[in-house]
């Protein structure tokens, strides 16, 4: 079937199975493979983009489903070769490590702050709870996003 | 003046933020699975739906006709490709029981998850779909599950060894026979448990992904794989399938963690790489989470008899430890030696005589097999002995951090010769425990609890503590000998100054998240007097960095790391040939500071090394017979391992009507010796705090008694979530290790080692006024509200 889907800022005209997931056609199809798979049960959080702006598990969305939406994968993130605010505050914390939780880990974050930009502690752990992390044990990325929330 | 004095704050001990971040960070970085390999052919494998079972028939027929299958393949099919079956490089012993092991199984299958068929096709998804149209008749055999039952033979699961004991590795202290039993007679006290060690999935989040690429006509094989030992891969794969080493190029691309589950070689790896070879076109497999659970190994898996011999004042004076170990269905590269990892830690940071008797049985299981995980065999001893110690406390009635100090070996014995002869380099358990304690407010705590944990009160208030010592910065190639390892331990590092002056680092270390780029770049302009920034470091890659022994058992600084620092300082000994040679000096007469050679009191005569790199290329005016660069190599066999330790100490409130424990407050005081850069090893510490406590608390590989695997996916095991822990209260001493140049030690494992007991300890304290004194991890409401009615139970 046709889609066409803004991603990250440029528009795409794709012709795609019905069964194609988000994530499967932003990595293999627009060869954006920022976005990372860690699982096959929604559970870790590590294909978070923004569709419109809000954050989605992208194994759990179709790209039909994404069809004459706007999506933002990481690599949309940096402007101007410039990193996000996000993206800076996660390497001024060191809330990474390994960094493949990351780019959906900083998707999540963003999309977080935009709902609740003074979160507390627990509000950013509570928010965090989709998007899982093996490397950091959360403390560093949940100062990183009290940070990015203080700038 | 001098020139000392004009020299710039070092960069070493800063918190230098992390290169690697921008590429990780942006979605620039590649993974095994980004790699994008025009051609390829991608795998998928049959997996066993039993734990334990006889291959009757493999009927790939359907599997091979649909449309996009390239191939499909039973065990047998393949039998012809291996020089070898696959490596287990640890027979810990000379009559060890390890039964061949191949990619594909073809006669039995020996754990749900074993590999018994596969198909290549043009896709993942078709060749995920041909799976099922594979027949395979089997004839179920009854599963082995339990370790004490596998240690009946009641099914011996390998009809060829005869019986599931693989080995049994004894720790003797030659010239001790009797003190053991002695000191049991004559103790005032003794204490004796058994600790379970549940089996742990690693879940790095990045699950395994291979792509193997051929070169048909010149025969090279390159291997891009999820792994942390790119070395150890190259050479294991070649061995096992018989192409000749130097045609054999592995590379780890950025991997997303490892913890111990990618130090291994894989049958994918195996497959990929022979099925390249044989189609003559790349072959890759991506490893689904589901698939990582069963086909990734495992971690722990012990069962641990702990016994304490104690005079009146609680002084240890035995200690003896029986250990069964769950190999699982074959044993994988080192499975055999992990719990002998932890051999030599069952008397921790204490100060006993030379009694002490350990033995480990290890034995096969119809499971997923064992291997490394985050602390390998120290963290069960860690926990064994520190379980143990609030056990004896308890019996005493004193508290158990008084109990500690009585037994700490004390800083003035320290280089302190153990009764195993290793020699513990360098440590200081009072200050680290005194800090601890006082960060965590410990005499507040135990105040609070006497007025809140009165009876009938539903939260209770507890407080536990771990002392621990690691093992590690693996290994003294000689140690590892004596083991009966089949490697040494040694790393390699280049240091190379470019004609403009900036530096190449090769080394042979792997890392998968540990910031080494930025670590080793500051271990280089400390050493050179340069920027971190001139520094490239170079890895991961057999053809650029071919010498190597890989990243695992917190070693890549102490090994790794001090190689780097030892061939910066050949290079300053050669580039002082080339400025004595210019200055017209004696190189005696040269001091090395601030990136310049200055000759002594003469402030003016002075050559930096940017000048002595040109000049080193240009080759014009040479001291002669010296060779036209400015590059030295080391490889670099450690004297001894590196023994960090600490204090960590756990506050945990817990719900008595749900059992439901809460984590107050984690304090970990961690020395690591010097600390190349305080923000990696924070992020090390917190990492690993939160992997013990996911031992302690959430997690735990659960099997039916049929030996299926009931939560094989990140859904139903319990991999703590953001809002599952708390932030985390870090304190450091420092104590160098004087063992080597840096003074640092490994820093990798030590949140893992000390979490689970403290936290376990916390939590039995907290339930100790109600009669609980042990529960099995993890504490679970249900295993807390379980320990809680059986104690009740028991007293009424």
């Amino acid at each position: 079937m046709k889609i066409s889907v803004t991603v990250n800022g440029t528009a795409h005209e794709s012709d795609v199975e019905p069964r194609t997931l988000l994530v499967h056609y932003v990595r293999e199809v627009l060869g954006l493979t920022g976005t990372n798979i860690g699982c096959d049960t929604s559970s870790c959080g590590a294909c978070s983009v923004h569709l419109n702006g809000e954050a989605v598990k992208s194994c759990t969305v179709l790209a039909a489903q994404a069809d004459g939406q706007s999506v933002t994968t990481i690599e949309g993130m940096a402007t101007d070769g410039v990193m996000h605010p996000m993206q800076q505050a996660f390497m001024e914390n060191h809330g990474l490590q390994c960094g493949y939780c990351t780019p959906g880990m900083v998707m999540a974050a963003t999309s977080l702050l935009k709902e609740n930009p003074n979160p507390t502690e627990e509000e950013v752990r509570i928010g965090l709870e989709g998007n899982l992390c093996r490397c950091t044990g959360y403390h560093n990325i949940v100062k990183s996003v009290l940070a990015a929330a203080a700038k | 003046m001098t020139v000392t004095d004009d020299r710039p704050a070092s960069v070493l001990g800063t918190r230098l933020l992390r290169r690697e971040d921008p590429a990780l960070l942006t979605g620039e970085a590649k993974y095994a699975n980004d790699l994008n390999v025009p051609g390829a052919l991608h795998l998928a494998v049959l997996r066993s739906p039993y734990a334990h079972a006889k291959i009757l028939s493999v009927d790939v027929s359907a599997a091979a006709e649909l449309p996009g299958v390239v191939a499909a393949y039973s065990g047998t099919d393949l039998s012809g490709l291996w020089a070898s079956p696959m490596p287990s490089a640890w027979a810990v012993t000379p009559d060890m029981k390890n039964p061949a092991h191949y990619p594909l199984a073809s006669t039995k299958a020996c754990y749900v998850g074993d590999g018994v068929a596969c198909v290549l096709a043009t896709s993942e998804t078709i060749a995920r779909d041909a799976l099922e149209l594979i027949d395979v008749q089997y004839e179920p055999l009854p599963a082995v599950v339990d370790l004490e039952d596998a240690l009946s033979d009641r099914v011996v699961i390998h009809d060829e060894l005869g019986t599931n004991s693989s080995y049994t590795w004894d720790l003797k202290i030659e010239g001790t026979e009797g003190q053991v039993a002695q000191a049991f007679a004559d103790a005032a006290y003794t204490v004796s448990e058994r600790f379970i060690q549940q089996r742990l999935i690693p879940m790095a989040m990045e699950p395994r992904a291979i792509v193997a690429v051929p070169q048909p006509f010149g025969g090279d094989m390159t291997l891009y794989s999820s792994t942390q030992i790119p070395h150890i891969l190259k050479v294991m794969t070649a061995l096992t399938l018989g192409i000749p080493e130097h045609q054999m190029r592995v590379v780890a691309p950025s991997v997303g963690g490892g913890f111990g589950s990618k130090l291994d070689v894989y049958a994918e790896e195996l497959l990929c790489v022979a099925l390249a070879r044989k189609h003559k076109v790349p072959v890759r497999w991506n490893e689904e989470r589901g698939e990582n659970a069963v086909a990734t190994t495992h971690g722990r898996g012990q069962i641990q008899y702990v016994e304490l011999a104690a005079d009146a004042s609680g002084k240890l004076t035995a200690v003896r430890i029986r250990i069964v170990a769950d190999m699982g269905g074959y044993q994988q590269l080192i499975t055999a030696g992990i719990p002998i990892l932890g051999a030599f830690l069952y008397a921790g940071v204490y100060d006993i005589p030379h009694a002490y008797d350990f033995s480990c049985t290890g034995v096969y299981t119809t499971l997923t097999p064992t291997d490394a995980y985050r602390g390998a065999g120290r963290p069960e001893a860690t926990y064994a002995i520190e379980r143990a110690m609030d056990v004896l406390a308890d019996t005493m009635g004193i508290d158990p951090m008084d109990l500690r100090k009585r037994n700490f070996i004390a800083k003035e014995q320290f280089p302190y010769t153990a009764f195993t002869g290793l020699v513990y380099d360098s440590g200081d358990h009072l200050k680290a425990a005194e800090l601890a304690a006082e960060m965590a407010d410990y005499a507040g705590i135990r105040a609070k609890q006497a007025t809140q944990n009165v009876p009938g009160a539903t939260k209770l208030l507890g407080i536990g503590q771990a002392s621990y010592f690691e093992m590690c910065g693996l290994a003294p190639s000689r140690v590892l000998a004596s083991l009966n390892y089949s490697a040494g331990g040694w790393e390699a590092a280049t240091v190379r100054v470019l004609p403009t002056n900036k530096v190449q680092v090769v080394t042979g270390t792997a890392p998968h998240g540990q910031g080494h780029e930025t670590a080793w770049s500051m271990i280089v302009a400390d050493r050179l007097g340069i920027s971190p920034d001139d520094v490239d470091v170079l890895h991961s890659d057999t053809a650029i960095a071919p010498l190597g022994l890989d990243t695992y058992g917190s070693r890549s600084l102490p090994v790794g790391g001090v190689a780097i620092a030892m061939a910066c300082d050949k290079v300053i000994d050669k580039a002082k040939k080339i400025a004595a040679h210019q200055l017209e000096a004696n190189e005696d007469d040269l001091d090395f500071a601030g990136g310049s050679f200055t000759v002594k009191g003469s402030p003016d005569r002075t050559m930096p090394l940017a000048a002595i790199a040109f000049e080193a290329f240009t080759a014009h005016n040479l001291p002669d017979g010296l060779e036209p660069n400015l590059e030295a190599q080391v490889t670099y066999d450690p004297p001894n391992f590196s023994w960090p330790f600490g204090t960590h100490i756990c506050t945990v409130e817990i719900d008595t009507e749900t059992g439901n424990v809460e984590v107050l407050q984690y304090v970990a005081v961690d020395d690591c010796g010097n600390q190349v850069n305080p923000l990696i090893v924070e992020g090390q510490v917190h990492g690993g705090v939160v992997q013990g406590m996911a031992q302690a608390l959430y997690e735990e590989a659960v099997y039916d008694t049929d030996g299926n695997l009931k939560n094989a996916s990140l859904a139903e095991y319990l991999v703590p979530a953001a809002s599952d822990v708390p932030s985390i209260t870090l304190g450091h001493t420092i104590t160098p290790s004087p063992t080597n140049p840096l003074g640092v030690k490994g820093i990798g494992e030590a949140g893992t080692i000390g979490a689970a007991p403290a936290v376990m300890n916390a939590v039995i304290d907290a339930l100790s006024g109600l009669g609980v004194t042990d529960m099995p991890m993890p504490a679970s409401p249900h295993n807390v509200w379980k320990a809680i009615q059986a104690a009740q139970g028991a007293s009424k």
